[in-house]
């Protein structure tokens, strides 16, 4: 509060941010995780059930979820039961589209590829970007490793379990700090994905080849059977969206277009009052 | 706090802008996807040969799928497509309980051979309790009893130049005007010559059932469901699959699906 200091600068030094590596590979997966959520919602409609166990209860029942149709006096509805809670989902879940012209399909025909059921196509646009999508995997972990934006920005430290309730905190009160590296929340959400929920997504994937499973037998023991690995990629889908819409609040509320342009320059406007380094720009 | 009001109002704000963007991005600009032939989709089509390359480097010719054991078997064998063939050929052998059934071993083999359900019953039998994956997401396990195919092929002494097996069924999946689609597959011969690929009579300890495939059905364990074909009449040794049906190599690949069926 002296009068003879100096205002803080209005803006924070620009810094370099996000290399290239991390940058191709952010979109690269932004276009993936898109044609892989909709491919998958249409597999996922050529039999819109999920089970626990190595096989599908048709004379027993192991259904987790169950997505139909069922006749009631009022027509046919659209029905959801999940863990034995039957809900109505007309309109979105088992019957969709308009009264003349309804769609008894799990999920509707506006979230999947192709729009009308073909499950063929499904499979087709799935694989291709599926192994897309684990290539940019291996890069970005191989480039992550090397340039040490691993161990600087992704693993979370001692300081970051400590700072994590003030973090918490901030975040609830949509104050944002652009720092140099990522906050502690920022961190785990990272961690998150790029540790537990990408390398689950692609492993319950491949636990559901008839192939992989005779390579790597281990697949069905860790996952407790191939229906099971189906619902565990499919309750991973379901994080993966809601980590998407919270991803996008964030930029949202965090400043669009500096968040934007440090993913596609590399450079990120910090917050006033960040020291400087070697590097920066004005 | 107008910062946080301010902030609030851009979360609403963007949540809505969010929303309404999903709710309009209806997928039908994606749909020309499905157009067999459309350059895009073969495209990404090559990703199902990138999938068979690396799944045969990747796991050996001999490596078994997963064997299960009896307390597994929680229910019956859940039939799926053809599960009643109705050309006059079949309902003849069957109404004989397949007494007249030959399977007929040709192409590029240096003799052509025929075995009935007998002789091929009493070749040496294999059981294994295995998984069924279906393409459609389900799974089903069930005891196969049968007789492995890599002798049988040796019997009729496969020729060097053969590639893939072309099998050939009874069953007519789809009737069309201009005649009977008759349900075919083929495989590579790693999978022909793999020792869980057998021509199964037996399911579940019983006589293979109509609904499944009678009298005998391909299994090929490291594949899905459409490449274990039912109601097997002939098997033909070739080397190259585009003479068949529309030149997939199978009844599901004519209509769009991968050929290998690994994954």
């Amino acid at each position: 509060m002296s009068e003879q200091s100096a205002p803080p600068p209005a803006k924070g030094p620009l810094i370099y941010r996000q290399s290239i590596f991390t940058r191709l590979t952010h979109w690269t997966w932004a276009l993936c995780l898109f044609f892989l959520l909709l491919s998958g919602l249409q597999i996922f409609n050529a039999h819109p059930a999920l089970y626990i166990g190595q096989q599908s209860g048709f004379e027993f029942d192991n259904a987790v979820l169950e997505i139909g149709a069922v006749n009631s006096p009022q027509g046919p509805r659209g029905q959801t039961t999940v863990f034995g809670q039957t809900f109505d989902t007309t309109g979105v879940l088992g019957m969709s589209g308009s009264v003349e012209q309804p769609q008894f399909t799990g999920f509707p025909g506006a979230v999947t590829i192709p729009s009308y059921r073909d499950l063929g196509t499904g499979r087709v646009v799935h694989f291709f970007f599926g192994w897309i999508f684990v290539a940019a995997l291996f890069i970005w972990f191989l480039a992550s490793f090397i340039n040490g934006h691993l161990r600087r920005d992704i693993l979370p430290k001692g300081a970051d379990i400590s700072g994590l309730p003030a973090d918490v905190i901030d975040h609830a009160r949509f104050r944002f700090h652009h720092r140099r590296t990522y906050s502690p929340l920022q961190k785990l959400s990272y961690f998150s994905i790029f540790f537990v929920l990408f390398p689950l997504i692609i492993l319950t994937g491949l636990t559901m080849s008839p192939g992989m499973d005779a390579a790597w037998p281990w697949l069905l023991d860790v996952f407790g059977g191939r229906q099971t690995a189906r619902t565990i990629h499919f309750g991973v889908m379901v994080l993966l969206v809601l980590f998407f819409i919270v991803h996008i609040i964030m930029v949202l509320l965090a400043g669009p277009l500096n968040e934007l342009r440090s993913m596609i320059t590399g450079w990120y406007r910090t917050s006033p009052g960040t020291p400087a380094e070697q590097g920066d720009k004005p | 706090m107008s910062g946080v009001i301010l902030n609030r109002r851009k979360l609403l704000l963007g949540s809505a802008a969010l929303g309404s963007s999903l709710a309009l991005s209806g997928c039908n600009q994606f749909d020309f996807l499905g157009q067999r032939g459309n350059p895009v989709r073969q495209a990404l089509e090559q990703a199902n040969v990138l999938t068979y390359r690396a799944q045969r480097a990747l796991i050996g010719d001999q490596v078994l799928a997963r064997e299960y054991s009896a307390s597994e078997i929680r229910q019956g064998m859940k039939p799926n497509g053809s599960t009643e063939p109705t050309t006059p050929e079949y309902m003849f052998l069957r109404m004989q309980n397949f007494s007249q059934y030959k399977l007929t071993i040709k192409g590029m083999v240096e003799r052509e051979v025929s075995f009935s359900l007998d002789e091929l019953r009493n070749m040496p039998s294999r059981s294994q309790i295995t998984r069924h994956d279906c393409v459609e997401g389900w799974s089903c396990i069930a005891k196969w009893t049968g007789t492995a195919l890599g002798p049988v092929l040796d019997m009729a002494g496969v020729k060097p130049e053969a590639r893939y097996c072309v099998y050939h069924c009874y069953d007519n999946i789809q009737k069309t005007l201009s005649g009977d689609i008759f349900y075919y597959e083929s495989s590579d011969l790693v999978d022909a010559y793999h020792p869980q690929t057998i021509l199964s009579y037996g399911l579940n300890d019983a006589v293979l059932p109509v609904s499944n495939g009678a009298p005998v059905r391909l299994r090929i364990e490291r594949a899905l469901g459409y490449k274990q074909p039912k109601y097997l009449h002939t098997i033909e040794l070739v080397d190259d699959l585009t003479p068949f049906g529309r030149g997939k190599g199978g009844y599901w690949p004519d209509s769009g699906y991968d050929w290998y069926g690994g994954i």
